[in-house]
């Protein structure tokens, strides 16, 4: 993508449409990457068809709140966060 | 037809801002402006005006929320002083940087420590590079017509920046003076219906103002507002065209007062501007060229203009009535930087006279053109920075 030059900026630094944040991936920030054990899974919180959601790593910035919300199975998370290259 | 009065500045501006009636006004008392929003707020009680009054407790949150109504799109309007301004100051970047066009009379006054009630331009040069437009103003007449083109200037399709128009704290803000009002059609029809850029509260439009923007960005918008104060110059000179058709008045971006060949010149501000004119007469009586240049936009600054109308001149004094302790004052360094480019320049020197509304009087002119005029024969400069009427 070509970045924008001066003259070609809306002035005030305005954004002139809504829901734009979806073009910009937090995905790079994250340093803690959450990872999905199956086996320790109850479904807890169920997003579509009955089933968890998926993590969407685009976005997902490591902070970690799954992992610490996670009930898991008999105490054993079933989201555990990993360090990101290892 | 104008209508021939005697009123203080305060009550001059406060007229002015009632002929606009704007939608929006951020109210917080603060001497020596308090008088003026204490006006305007009568005008709103008693119907005069359909704005709406936003009571705040502090000049922080006046601005805040003279932010929050020009970006949701109405005609927005402030007062402050001194302390105030201070205390407004991270907000006055973030107007500027939204490019909203809100229109703010700056009442003069010095700033504490110590405290001090009194007029002099710490304030106002103190907000130099805050992104505002800055008018200044000799008298009320000045005050009152500059709050007017100030609308025009501000909210241009072109600019879009907020405007500052600064008149002396109490000697023009509480002094009675003679001006005249334009009718009040007269002003409606002169500034126009308030046209939106992009409002908040056009909801099918969604749109967001004050994003985090970093390194990838930040750099190009401030270039690009430097770009647009560079077209500042022209449209305050076209609103002015049009304002001297509709008063009779005429105004620049500075005023040159028998400077055309004059020998040494003053450079000043504001109220000090009209004791020094007298002065310059009393020399001219006798056979000495001096004249004046008085700077009525400060932001941007007509360096090449100013160049231009002092490049014949021996000798310029530039007086200041705000200092930057340790530095020179701050006309003084814009005036030398105008002058700097030139080939062939004046010898320069920086006065800094009436801090805390400490008293201009004309014999401080006087020792100043005298000094001026030994400058311009011998070509020898004393001291470049010194201060007038203090006690040693
Ligand atoms: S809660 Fe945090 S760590 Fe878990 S998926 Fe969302 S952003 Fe990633």
């Amino acid at each position: 993508m070509k970045q924008k030059g001066w003259k070609d900026l809306v002035p005030g630094s305005v954004i002139l449409e809504g829901g734009s944040a979806a073009k910009f991936k937090t995905g790079s920030w994250r340093a803690f990457r959450p990872v999905w054990k199956e086996e320790h899974c109850i479904q807890w919180v169920k997003v579509k068809d009955g089933k968890r959601g998926e993590f969407d790593y685009d976005y997902c910035k490591g902070c970690g709140i799954c992992a610490l919300e996670c009930p898991g199975k008999k105490g054993i998370k079933a989201i555990v966060m990993v360090e990101e290259g290892k | 037809m104008a209508k021939v009065v005697a009123v203080t500045g305060n009550e001059a501006c406060a007229n002015a801002l009632r002929q606009v009636n704007p939608d929006v006004c951020g109210i917080y008392p603060i001497t020596p402006q308090t008088d003026m929003m204490q006006r305007f707020a009568s005008f709103i009680a008693d119907g005069k005006v359909d704005t709406e009054p936003i009571l705040v407790e502090s000049e922080h949150s006046s601005m805040s929320a003279c932010i929050g109504a020009s970006a949701a799109g109405g005609r927005v309007v402030t007062a402050t002083s001194s302390q105030g301004l201070a205390l407004m100051w991270e907000m006055l970047h973030i107007a500027s940087g939204d490019r909203l066009p809100i229109i703010m009379p700056l009442v003069n006054r010095a700033l504490s420590a110590p405290l001090n009630i009194h007029g002099d331009h710490s304030d106002g040069m103190g907000a130099r590079d805050t992104g505002w437009i800055q008018l200044w103003s000799e008298n009320a007449q000045e005050a009152y017509d500059n709050t007017i083109q100030a609308f025009r200037i501000g909210e241009h399709m072109d600019i879009r920046l907020p405007v500052m128009i600064c008149l002396d704290g109490f000697i023009i803000s509480h002094s009675i003076e003679r001006m005249e009002y334009l009718e009040d059609d007269e002003v409606k029809n002169f500034v126009g219906e308030f046209k939106n850029m992009y409002p908040l509260l056009d909801l099918d439009k969604p749109k967001s103002y004050g994003p985090l923007i970093l390194t990838d960005l930040y750099h190009e918008y401030k270039r690009a507002q430097h770009e647009v104060m560079l077209k500042v110059k022209d449209v305050v000179l076209g609103v002015a065209k049009d304002f001297e058709k509709l008063s009779g008045r005429k105004y620049g971006l500075f005023e040159s007062y028998r400077l055309e060949d004059a020998d040494i010149a003053l450079v000043i501000v504001n109220s000090a501007a009209g004791t020094s004119k007298d002065v310059i007469d009393e020399f001219r009586s006798k056979g000495i060229k001096a004249g004046l240049l008085k700077p009525r936009l400060f932001r941007p600054f007509p360096y090449d203009e100013v160049a231009e109308a002092l490049k014949n001149t021996k000798a310029v004094c530039v007086m200041d009535r705000a200092d930057s302790f340790g530095g020179y004052g701050p006309l003084f360094m814009e005036i030398s930087s105008a002058l700097y480019q030139l080939k062939e320049r004046p010898l320069m020197i920086n006065k800094i006279y009436g801090l805390g509304g400490r008293d201009y009087l004309p014999s401080h002119a006087e020792l100043v053109l005298n000094e001026l005029n030994e400058i311009a024969q011998n070509g020898k400069i004393r001291t470049i920075k010194e201060y007038i009427g203090v006690r040693e």
